[in-house]
C-alpha cells in the first residue's frame, strides 16, 4: 500500500465530472476543421504539389501549402530548421505537405487522397553512424553536416588513466525510440480575432513556445498572438514543438479563411509526426582499481536526432553532464553527438537524456563491483557523490544537502534488499520462476541548467474583498502545477487556499516564463510565487503597520489575518484589503525568480552545470519465467529528494507515474520503423503499461529544503522516470544471470541456463 | 428511436443512427466528458456505460444504443450536482492528474463496483486493465476504487 496523503487539486472536481473542457471540446461559431496531408516518402525532393482536385472536393474551403505562408515556413527552439509545411524536401515520413481545411472533419479527411505530391526519391539516411560519415548525403544541405551538435567533458587524462587501471570494462549499450503516449493527441484551435490578434487554444506545455511558432509562420509580432491555456491530456515533454507546429498551421488556416479553425490529430497522425525519445548508441570504457575505486571513464554517444533539431543539443547536453552517473570519477573523456537522419524527429521527453545514460552506467557499476568481488552497494558507496564532492564537470556540491546515500538507504531498507538479494536465482532455480531484486541510483541537475535561460514570473492580484487571483508562468500539464502554486501562495500569505483562484494564464497577461518541462514547474514557478507573496507582504506591512500599532517588521500573516506585534492587534484578511481600498492602494504584486548563476565551457565540458541537484534510488523485485521469458514485477519502491513536498499526494503521483513509464521503457515500448516509416502508430501495437503489468508501488519522499529555492522545493517529475530501466535490468541479471545491454529488454526463453 | 442518455430520453433521427456513438455524444449531445484517445477501442478513454456495462463508444454506432440506457461521466454526479462517492474518492486519493483517462476510468470502476462490492486490489487491477493511463501508474486510481467500494455495499 502506498503512503497516504490527503490530496487536493484545484481542477480535480472538473476532471472527475467531465466538466473540464479540453481543446477538442471547445466549440466556436463558424468553426472549420483542418487535417494534415502527409507524403508516402521518407526522404525526397518535392517537385510539385497539386491541390486542384482537393480544392474542388465538397466541403473543402481551402488547401494550404508552404507557398501560402506569409511568414517563415521554418522555425525551431534552437535551430530554425523545422519545416512547418514541407516545401523543398520531405525529410521524414511525418512531414506535412499540405493542410486541408473543410466545413467538417469528415469532408477534410475525404479530400486527403486528392492532393497529389510529385517528388523525387532521395536515399534515406536511417542510421546515425552512417549519417555522420564524411560524404554522407545531407538531411539539411544548409547545415553543412548531419552532425547537429557535439558536447564534451574533458577532465584529467582518461586515456592515460585507463592504461594503468587494474580493470577496464568495455561495453556498448543501445536504446530505442519511444513515444510519449499522452492520452490526448495533439490538438489546437485558432480564432482570428477582430482586433487582428490570433487566439490559440491548444494541448501544449509551453504556451510561449507555441506563440513563437505561430508568430513565425504568420510573420507577425508576438503581441499579435494570444495563447490561452486549457486543460490538457498529458505531455511528458512531448507537447512542445509538435503541437506548436499544429497550432501554427491552424493559425495560418484561420488567418487565410477568416474563420476559427480546429486541428485535432488522431492517434495515428500523432505517433507518425510527433517527436520521440532519442535512441542512443553508447560506448563505455570504465576503468577502476581492484579495490573498486572508479578511476577513468571514456564515453562516446551517438543520438539519433531524426529529421529536425528540436531540442537535441539540450537533451544530449544533459547526457554529457550526467554521463558518469552520481559518482566521483577523476578522469573523464566524453563525446556526445546528436545526428540528423530521416527518422522521426526526437526531442524532449521526461528524463531528457538521462534515462539512456542511467540504463548504461547503473549496470556498469554492478559489473565492475562483480569484477572486484565486492557488493554493488559497497561499490556504489565507495564512489558516490557526497556533501562537498566535486562532479565530473568540476562543480562542488555544497549549496544543498547531498542526499544520495540517504535515498539509497531509504529504498534498500524499504524493500529489505540485503536479505532478499540472497534469494536471487542468478540463473539457478528448481522451479520455472527465477527471482531477482535490483536497484539503481541517480543524481539529476534541476531545471534547465546551463542549457537555457531560466526564469519565471508570478502575479498576485488581491481583490478588495480579500479574494485572491494568482497566476504564474507555468503550465498545468496534469501534474498539479496550478495546485502547487496555490498552496505555496496560501502558505506564504498565511491564508486558506479556498481564498485563491488560479487564473489560467494567457500569454497576453503573464510574462514568458519558459517551458513547463525539466521538472522546473514547482522550483521556478513556485519560486516566483513565493517572491511575489513576499513582496506583497512587505507592501502590506508598510501600509497596515500604523493600524496595527507596530513597526512594519513586526507585522505577521497567519490564519487568514494580519497581526501586529505579539498578536495584540489584528485585521481579518478581507477587512485589511478593504482598508487598502480606502487608502487607494493596490494589493497587487509581481514576483520573479531567476535561477542562480550557472556556467559551462563548451570546449572543456567544465562548469557549474546546474544550480542544484536531486538524488534518488529505485528498486524492483521480479520473477522471470524460464520457459516463456516473461517478466512479472512483484514490488517497486522509490526514494527521491524533492527539497520540500508542497502537495505530497501529487508528489507521489509523480513517483508512481514515473516508475510506470520507466517500466514501459524497460520492458515493452519501442517504435518500430520499417525503412523510415513507423509501423506501430496506435495503442493496439504500441503497448504502454496497463494496471495488470504493474505491481504495488511505494514512494518515499525525502525532504531537505533547498536554500537556493525560495520555496525550498525542487522538482520530481523526471527523476522518477530515469531509474526504473536500470533497476529492472539489474533485477533481471540477478534473476537470470544474464545482462541485457539493449532496450527494451527482451528475454528469450533460450536465455535460461 | 429513443435512447436514454443520463436518464433522459433522447430522440434519434434516422440519419443519426449510423453515426459513431462517441462522436454523437460529443457533438450532438454536447457531452464532451467522454474522450477520444485512440479511435480504435484500445485505450478506454471513450468508455461509457450502456445498460450498466462498459463499452468503447468509439467502436459503436448510435443504433447500438437504441432503446438502451447510456451513462456518461456527466450523468454520474447526484441530481443536486454533488459528487458521487466514487468521484470524491478519485479526488481524495490523488487519482487525477491530466484527467483525460479519468471519465472512462471512473465509469469502468463504477460498473465494476456495482458487481463487486468487496473487491481485492488484484481484482481492481484486472477490472481497469483495459483503461490506459499514462500519468498515474494506476496506484492512486486503485487506492480510490478500493476506498469507494464500501459505498456500494
Amino acid at each position: 500500500m502506498s503512503e497516504k496523503h490527503s490530496a487536493w487539486r484545484n481542477d480535480a472536481a472538473a476532471k472527475v465530472t467531465g466538466r473540464a473542457r479540453y481543446t477538442d471540446d471547445l466549440k466556436f461559431h463558424g468553426l472549420l476543421h483542418a487535417v494534415p496531408v502527409y507524403t508516402d516518402h521518407v526522404h525526397a525532393r518535392i517537385r510539385a504539389i497539386d491541390t486542384a482536385a482537393a480544392q474542388r472536393s465538397p466541403g473543402v474551403v481551402r488547401v494550404i501549402t508552404a507557398s501560402d505562408v506569409p511568414g517563415s515556413v521554418t522555425f525551431g527552439q534552437i535551430l530554425r530548421d523545422y519545416h512547418m509545411l514541407a516545401d523543398d524536401k520531405v525529410r521524414f515520413n511525418g512531414d506535412v505537405a499540405a493542410v486541408l481545411v473543410a466545413e467538417t472533419r469528415e469532408r477534410a479527411i475525404a479530400a486527403i487522397p486528392l492532393v497529389k505530391i510529385e517528388a523525387e526519391e532521395l536515399p534515406p539516411l536511417l542510421d546515425p553512424d552512417e549519417a555522420m560519415k564524411p560524404g554522407a548525403p545531407l538531411v539539411h544541405e544548409g547545415h553543412g553536416s548531419n552532425v547537429v551538435n557535439h558536447h564534451v567533458v574533458r577532465r584529467g587524462d582518461a586515456a592515460a588513466a585507463l592504461a594503468r587501471c587494474d580493470h577496464v570494462i568495455e561495453q556498448e549499450f543501445r536504446t530505442q525510440f519511444i513515444e510519449h503516449a499522452y492520452l490526448e493527441p495533439e490538438t489546437a484551435v485558432a480564432v482570428p480575432r477582430q482586433d487582428g490578434v490570433t487566439e490559440i487554444y491548444a494541448s501544449m506545455q509551453h504556451p510561449f513556445s507555441t506563440r513563437r511558432f505561430v508568430a513565425a509562420l504568420l510573420g507577425v509580432p508576438l503581441a499579435d498572438v494570444e495563447v490561452r491555456t486549457v486543460p490538457m491530456g498529458g505531455g511528458f515533454g512531448g507537447k512542445d514543438d509538435t503541437v506548436s507546429v499544429v497550432a501554427a498551421r491552424a493559425a495560418l488556416a484561420a488567418r487565410l479563411t477568416g474563420r476559427p479553425v480546429k486541428m485535432t490529430y488522431d492517434r495515428e497522425w500523432s505517433v507518425r509526426e510527433s517527436y520521440k525519445r532519442h535512441p542512443y548508441r553508447i560506448k563505455y570504457r570504465l576503468g577502476f582499481s581492484r579495490e573498486g575505486r572508479m578511476e577513468a571513464c571514456e564515453v562516446r554517444v551517438v543520438a539519433d536526432a531524426g529529421a529536425y533539431c528540436s531540442v537535441t543539443p539540450w537533451v544530449t547536453w544533459r547526457s554529457t553532464v550526467q554521463c558518469c552517473g552520481p559518482y566521483d570519477v577523476p578522469h573523464v573523456h566524453c563525446d556526445v553527438y546528436g545526428v540528423y537522419t530521416n527518422n522521426v524527429v526526437t526531442g524532449a521527453m521526461r528524463g531528457f537524456g538521462s534515462p539512456q545514460m542511467n540504463f548504461a552506467i547503473e549496470q556498469l557499476v554492478e559489473m565492475a563491483a562483480e569484477k572486484c568481488g565486492i557488493s554493488a552497494t559497497a561499490f556504489r558507496r565507495k564512489n558516490m557523490l557526497r556533501q562537498g564532492s566535486v562532479t565530473i564537470t568540476g562543480q562542488t556540491l555544497d549549496t544543498h544537502t547531498v542526499s544520495l546515500e540517504q535515498a539509497l538507504d531509504s529504498t534498500l531498507g524499504q524493500v529489505d534488499f540485503h536479505d532478499k538479494y540472497k534469494k536471487c536465482s542468478l540463473g539457478r532455480s528448481e522451479s520455472d520462476e527465477l527471482y531477482g531484486i535490483g536497484y539503481a541510483i541517480s543524481y539529476r541537475g534541476m531545471s534547465l541548467g546551463a542549457e537555457g535561460m531560466d526564469f519565471n514570473a508570478a502575479v498576485i492580484n488581491v481583490q478588495f474583498d480579500g479574494s485572491i487571483l494568482l497566476e504564474a508562468a507555468v503550465h498545468e500539464n496534469g501534474q498539479g502545477a496550478e495546485s502547487a502554486m496555490v498552496l505555496l501562495c496560501a502558505e506564504e500569505l498565511g491564508v486558506s487556499r479556498e481564498r485563491i483562484r488560479y487564473r489560467m494564464p494567457s500569454t497576453a497577461n503573464i510574462p514568458d516564463g519558459g517551458t513547463t518541462v525539466a521538472s522546473r514547474g514547482t522550483i521556478m514557478g513556485g519560486g516566483a510565487v513565493v517572491n511575489a507573496a513576499r513582496a506583497l507582504k512587505t507592501k502590506l506591512a508598510e501600509l497596515l503597520a500604523p493600524q496595527l500599532s507596530c513597526k512594519p517588521d513586526d507585522v505577521r500573516f497567519k490564519d487568514d489575518h494580519i497581526w501586529g506585534k505579539d498578536d495584540s492587534h489584528t485585521l481579518a484578511f478581507g477587512e485589511a484589503m478593504h482598508q487598502l481600498f480606502l487608502m487607494q492602494e493596490y494589493p497587487y504584486s509581481f514576483g520573479t525568480f531567476k535561477a542562480p548563476k550557472v556556467s559551462w565551457d563548451e570546449h572543456t565540458g567544465q562548469g557549474n552545470a546546474y544550480f542544484t541537484w536531486v538524488y534518488g534510488c529505485q528498486a524492483v523485485e521480479l520473477t522471470v519465467n524460464k520457459k516463456t521469458g516473461r517478466v512479472k514485477l512483484l514490488n517497486m519502491a522509490a526514494s527521491h529528494e524533492v527539497g520540500r513536498a508542497v502537495n505530497p499526494a501529487m508528489v507521489l503521483g509523480q513517483f508512481y507515474g514515473g516508475m510506470a513509464m520507466g517500466t514501459g521503457y524497460a520492458l515493452f515500448e519501442q517504435i518500430q520503423h520499417e525503412k523510415g516509416k513507423i509501423q506501430n502508430t496506435n495503442f493496439d501495437r504500441y503497448r504502454i503499461p496497463r494496471a495488470t503489468d504493474l505491481p504495488e508501488m511505494t514512494g518515499l519522499i525525502i525532504e531537505n529544503a533547498d536554500p537556493l529555492s525560495p520555496s525550498g522545493a525542487k522538482g520530481v517529475g523526471e527523476p522518477t522516470n530515469e531509474l526504473m530501466a536500470p533497476a529492472i535490468a539489474n533485477a533481471v541479471y540477478n534473476a537470470t544471470g544474464r545482462r541485457h545491454f539493449a532496450l527494451p529488454i527482451r528475454i528469450e526463453p533460450e536465455d535460461r541456463p | 428511436m429513443i435512447t436514454y442518455v443520463n436518464g433522459r430520453p433522447r430522440e434519434v433521427g434516422a440519419a443519426e443512427r449510423s453515426k459513431n456513438l462517441l462522436a454523437w455524444l460529443r457533438e450532438d449531445c454536447d457531452l464532451t466528458g467522454t474522450k477520444n484517445g485512440c479511435g480504435i477501442g484500445a485505450c478506454g478513454a471513450c468508455t461509457v456505460l450502456v445498460d450498466g456495462r462498459p463499452v468503447r463508444s468509439c467502436r459503436r454506432t448510435v443504433a447500438d444504443a437504441e432503446g438502451k440506457r447510456v451513462l456518461t461521466i456527466e450523468g454520474l454526479a447526484r441530481e443536486d450536482g454533488g459528487l458521487h462517492p466514487l468521484q470524491q474518492a478519485f479526488i481524495d486519493a490523488g487519482a487525477v492528474q491530466c484527467g483525460f483517462c479519468t471519465p472512462g476510468m471512473v465509469l469502468t470502476a463504477h460498473a465494476f463496483l456495482l458487481q463487486h462490492r468487496n473487491p481485492s486490489r488484484e481484482q481492481i487491477r484486472k477490472a481497469i486493465s483495459g483503461n490506459l493511463c499514462r500519468c498515474t501508474g494506476y496506484q492512486q486510481i486503485i487506492d480510490a476504487i478500493e476506498a469507494a467500494a464500501p459505498h456500494y455495499r
